[in-house]
């Protein structure tokens, strides 16, 4: 009802191609961004800000940057906990050795190391694609952190392999309160969600998405494969690079090498898959989806057995999410194997027609 | 005098023991429009593809402008000038019509990574000077209804459309079309004729074409070129192919 374009007349190719060319997307989006800066942080705990808004951010950062990789260029990664990993210790690391670093360059200079490594382990996909690139991805999930462990100088010979990370100060302020933790996590995902869909939206997004649709075809028109990929490696493990030290810093505080294990890749992937491959907003459903709805489905089946005056045995409620959870998995991929973000694309066509179907 | 654009010079590749092309020699004249014909498994495809630099030939040479060509790669092709079309329609499938389109102008964007993350100034005026320029072609080709349609939705003759207007968008000096008719009935086939001799007349563009329809080869082509089995059988207007015994006991047949 309230989303129409009918009257938006736009008479520039400027306004055609603005990022939100509807004047209800520009105001939902306001009303989003007021809503996760001003609202939440008033109305929120501290249990909602450390335990569910700031790992959901800081994984919806990763599965974008894994988003750009695998939906938009094509090319399937199971490295990106690997490449977190490189993140988080090469901001540890920056930080420990450059005294004064403040924390926001050394993340993004993690974001830059790591996409250095990630152009590195990005080098077989130019002759491999596919499943044999995934596996050849799994190289980077099991050598690099093994790599950490072994050389003791990047956990600064920390005798377990656990890191604690450094105070984040930014001009003499220091973030420790959970709502100054999600408020910078947020501010960082936001600009940098603005740039990946900067990116997509012109030339070079234009050329991955060519590279992942007709590589021949894309050859031919002059686009330089290898150059493309490599970007997208680079720029993807960016992305994952600033997740891994977000991980670190504000969500966990301590890490260890062995925490970004092919469990932590598998669950990005699965956020991509189901949030929706190549979609921008897809990774932050993808994200909400997986990290938000074990909590849900607990509350539900404890709330549920107390109602219904079940006692249930120690362990079970965790069995019956698993379940639920991969029950509810399967069947989003039934109903929509492009992703929720599909599903939401979908109902906007519809609200634009209707009450008409056509 | 015009000039000839494009030389192939005694040009031979084989796959393993299968000769794909002995010994072909041909030219096209600059703004003419040749067209490739001959059986099916005669090199036609293997022939552009060693013209756009997919395949490169174990002997021979080909002079692009009047520049021989060592090693040359899709890439370079591109750069130089030369746009094409595939055989089996190869664009973008995910993307808008109007994205194929911007993608075949990729050559021409000179925005870095950064100002593209940033979009606001250069970038955006990039964009939409380049939009403006694939508009003009969505005008010529008149697809303007479906700019905005995934490409996968539309019908096939369309989609050919798209792939013809992705390769104009290069702006190239030489087209090359694998069959760009094939599967299209005759109301296509006129448009998609109509649309070939206007690129060639508007902008000059020079054209090889394939193709299997002889009414439309005939019509629209300044000169013929025909193989067989990899060999070059014969060459010559329209008119001298029609009457060429050899073309006709290879390819054309009698009218009985």
């Amino acid at each position: 009802m309230f989303y129409r374009e009918s009257g938006q007349l736009k008479t520039s190719y400027q306004e055609d191609q603005a990022l939100l060319s509807i004047t209800q997307d520009r105001i939902g989006l306001l009303l989003i961004l007021i809503g996760a800066f001003v609202l939440i942080p008033l109305l929120a705990s501290d249990y909602w800000f450390t335990a569910i808004l700031i790992p959901f951010l800081v994984f919806s950062l990763a599965a974008l940057g894994l988003n750009l990789l695998t939906g938009y260029a094509g090319q399937l990664s199971l490295g990106t906990a690997a490449f977190m990993a490189v993140g988080a210790f090469a901001a540890y690391n920056f930080e420990l050795r450059v005294p004064g670093l403040p924390v926001l360059v050394s993340f993004i200079l993690a974001g830059i190391t790591t996409a250095i490594v990630g152009i590195a382990f990005g080098i077989p996909s130019l002759r491999i694609r596919g499943f044999y690139l995934a596996v050849a991805t799994l190289a980077a999930q099991f050598f690099i952190p093994w790599l950490l462990v072994k050389v003791g100088w990047f956990t600064n010979y920390s005798s377990s392999g656990v890191i604690t990370t450094q105070p984040v100060e930014i001009f003499g302020y220091v973030f420790d309160s959970p709502v100054e933790r999600y408020l910078l996590v947020l501010a960082i995902v936001s600009v940098l969600a603005l740039l990946a869909k900067n990116l997509v939206r012109s030339n070079i997004g234009r050329a991955w998405m060519a590279v992942r649709d007709m590589d021949v075809a894309a050859e031919v028109i002059g686009i330089k494969i290898m150059r493309t990929k490599l970007i997208a490696f680079g720029v993807s493990s960016f992305y994952c690079g600033v997740a891994g030290a977000l991980y670190a810093y504000v969500y966990l505080g301590s890490v260890e090498p062995d925490g970004f294990n092919l469990d932590l890749s598998f669950r990005i992937l699965f956020m991509v898959i189901i949030g929706g491959i190549g979609s921008i907003m897809g990774s932050f459903f993808g994200a909400a989806f997986i990290t938000l709805l074990p909590i849900f489905l607990d509350i539900i089946i404890n709330d549920g057995a107390a109602l219904l005056n079940l006692k249930l045995a120690a362990g079970i409620t965790s069995v019956m999410q698993l379940l639920v959870f991969g029950g509810l998995i399967i069947f989003f991929l039934i109903v929509e194997p492009l992703g929720l973000a599909r599903l939401w694309q979908i109902t906007k066509e519809k609200l634009r027609l209707w009450p008409f179907p056509h | 005098m015009t000039e000839n654009i494009l030389n192939v010079n005694k040009v031979s590749l084989s796959f393993g023991g299968v000769a794909a092309l002995k010994n072909v020699s041909f030219q096209v004249e600059e703004h003419k429009i040749l067209a490739i014909i001959g059986p099916n498994g005669a090199g036609k495809s293997s022939l552009l593809n060693v013209v756009n630099g997919v395949y490169k030939p174990q002997k021979g040479q080909v002079i692009f402008k009047g520049k021989t060509w060592k090693n040359v790669v899709p890439y370079e092709a591109a750069r130089s000038g030369i746009a094409r079309t595939f055989q089996n329609i190869a664009l973008f499938k995910g993307m808008s019509v109007l994205d194929n389109i911007l993608t075949g102008r990729n050559l021409k964007m000179r925005a870095g990574l950064l100002s593209q993350a940033i979009y606001l100034g250069k970038c955006q005026r990039e964009e939409t000077n380049h939009r403006k320029a694939v508009e003009q072609i969505i005008d010529f080709l008149q697809i303007q209804h479906i700019r905005k349609t995934p490409v996968g939705r539309l019908p096939y003759g369309l989609q050919k459309r798209v792939e013809l207007a992705r390769a104009l968008a290069a702006e190239p000096e030489l087209l090359l079309l694998d069959e760009p008719m094939a599967g299209m009935n005759v109301e296509e086939k006129e448009d998609m004729s109509r649309f070939i001799l206007d690129v060639n007349e508007e902008y000059g563009t020079s054209v090889i074409l394939i193709e299997h329809d002889m009414g439309v080869v005939m019509d629209i082509s300044d000169k013929v070129v025909v193989l067989d089995y990899g060999k070059k059988i014969g060459e010559g207007t329209p008119e001298e192919i029609r009457n060429n015994q050899e073309v006709i006991d290879a390819y054309l047949g009698v009218a009985r």
